[in-house]
């Protein structure tokens, strides 16, 4: 078995799609721990649609470059939801599924019209479900989703204590002079710019697994934000390892292994934490 | 010039009044308990007060050279923070955010007042617990704990014993009345009418009738009178 897999490690393209799958695991985790405990669990899901919205748009207009309009429609949406999430009149979960089957309906309508492919329901279902797409990788999409992770820390170790704040407390925040709007329209794009990055990898459909499942485990086990997010983001790391190398050797499709190899942990997780505290 | 001098004010939300002609002063050392009946107002009138709504109208200023970002704030208890996993210091040193401008981390002598708030809380001891494994007076400290790393002038309460026990209650309202001796300015939403007029030395009333006034005023003008027989008798009852 390991045979085979060196075998595999010795086209460039394996190993592409493993940096990147761990890249985008560490960042959606990243996030994670955050979107959880502001009750925007969903917010993957909505936004992903929109992304996937936005890329039919893209082809319908024949740009090359789908990213184009990609990334600045899914930022877009991304700010107005965290930003109106506690006072507009539709709330934060409304607002996500709204956007998020709206999203969704409208690209699938353009591209069953405008469609230049012969095989539709394909191409929709890669995009949906992560796809092989994830093996084409070029050296170029490793350089850019590296230097995006990188971007990503960094924002994210510099406000790691602002975003702490803002979590636990958005009203106490803000009272005492803390700029949560500043705070959560960063956190808002970062989210937006991991999502659309991830879609390759595990689809839209299952994002949300890569966001909120290593959060929870974490969750589970720590009590603390700094080894909660930790954890999370070694758990996510890992699982994603795992998930490509189980999918390689099995065959089976990438995105849907990786998130069920987050939820097997997840389980193992809750075991743990029903031990633990049965015996304090 | 009072701390906080508040003038004409009118409150309410979205595009709801629902207070209007307000107009109260604190000065440094008070101890003042707002008092109402629920729907009054009390909590948009806080909001308000933090800056955290706009006003409808009037003004309110504050002098003796308070800013802005040195007012502690102990808001009510969030959902999100039942099951929030963040140890009691994260927590504490979380009060000291405000001063760190654009500063990523926190500096030492922000971490030794966390330390040292949490001493004088009495939950120094509890530096490493989880926060959601806390009883909610343990919780309420760790909160008191972290308003006063955001200030040494002034706190603003909201409703700071709604869930606990009578004997943590107690505890509670001494905690707060020896931050007072130590000479901390207080502003306070209360429920509980007796605590307010045996520890207050002002009571502000809103609702239909709007009275403010020391303690003694309050206790013997007739919206005082009416509302704290009201309020023993539901107790009672």
């Amino acid at each position: 078995m390991l045979d085979k897999l060196w075998d595999y490690l010795q086209f460039p393209f394996v190993r592409y799609a493993l940096i990147v799958g761990v890249l985008v695991a560490l960042c959606a985790s990243l996030l994670g721990v955050t979107l959880v405990l502001k009750r925007f669990s969903f917010i993957g899901d909505g936004l992903s649609h929109v992304a996937f919205g936005a890329m039919a748009v893209a082809s319908v207009v024949g740009l090359t470059d789908q990213i184009m309009i990609v990334m600045p429609v899914t930022i877009i949406s991304a700010v107005l939801l965290l930003r109106t999430g506690q006072n507009s009149k539709i709330k934060g979960d409304a607002a996500i599924a709204m956007i998020s089957v709206g999203a969704l309906a409208l690209g699938y309508i353009l591209m069953n019209i405008f469609s230049t492919s012969s095989n539709i329901s394909g191409d929709v279902c890669s995009t949906l479900f992560g796809s092989t797409s994830m093996l084409t990788l070029g050296l170029n999409d490793v350089i850019v989703c590296s230097v995006i992770s990188f971007i990503v820390l960094c924002l994210f170790l510099f406000f790691y204590n602002k975003i702490f704040a803002v979590t636990f407390d958005e009203g106490f925040a803000r009272a005492s002079g803390t700029r949560a709007g500043t705070y959560n329209t960063i956190l808002a794009v970062m989210i937006a710019v991991v999502i659309v990055m991830a879609m390759k990898l595990v689809g839209s459909l299952m994002i949300s697994a890569l966001i909120i499942f290593p959060a929870l485990s974490a969750m589970r086990l720590f009590g603390s934000f700094r080894s909660v997010t930790v954890f999370s983001v070694a758990c996510s790391v890992v699982c994603a390892l795992i998930g490509m190398v189980i999918s390689i050797l099995a065959g089976t499709p990438v995105g849907p292994t990786i998130v069920a190899v987050d939820a097997a942990v997840f389980l193992l997780c809750c075991v743990i934490s029903v031990f633990v505290r049965r015996r304090s | 010039m009072a701390m906080i001098d508040v003038e004409e004010l009118a409150l309410g939300y979205e595009n709801r009044t629902i207070l209007e002609g307000l107009s109260f002063c604190v000065n440094e050392g008070d101890y003042l308990c707002i008092v109402g009946e629920n729907g009054s107002g009390k909590s948009t009138l806080m909001k308000t007060l933090l800056g955290l709504q706009k006003p409808h109208g009037g003004t309110i200023r504050l002098g003796d050279g308070l800013k802005k970002n040195e007012i502690g704030y102990l808001p009510q208890q969030t959902a999100v923070q039942k099951d929030f996993p963040a140890s009691v210091r994260e927590v504490v040193l979380s009060g000291c955010q405000a001063r760190c401008g654009f500063r990523p981390f926190y500096s030492r002598s922000e971490k030794q007042l966390a330390d040292q708030n949490m001493e004088r809380m009495g939950i120094r001891q509890l530096a490493k617990r989880c926060y959601r494994d806390l009883s909610g007076g343990q919780q309420q400290r760790a909160l008191l704990a972290r308003a006063l790393c955001a200030t040494r002038k002034i706190l603003l309460l909201d409703e700071p014993v709604s869930g606990l026990d009578p004997v943590v209650t107690a505890e509670m309202y001494e905690l707060i009345k020896s931050l007072n001796h130590e000479g901390i300015t207080i502003i306070m939403i209360s429920h509980d009418i007796s605590a307010a007029v045996s520890y207050a030395s002002h009571i502000l009333h809103i609702g239909k009738k709007i009275f403010f006034g020391t303690t003694e005023e309050y206790t013997a003008s007739d919206t005082g009178k009416l509302f704290i027989m009201r309020e023993e008798s539901e107790e009672n009852a």
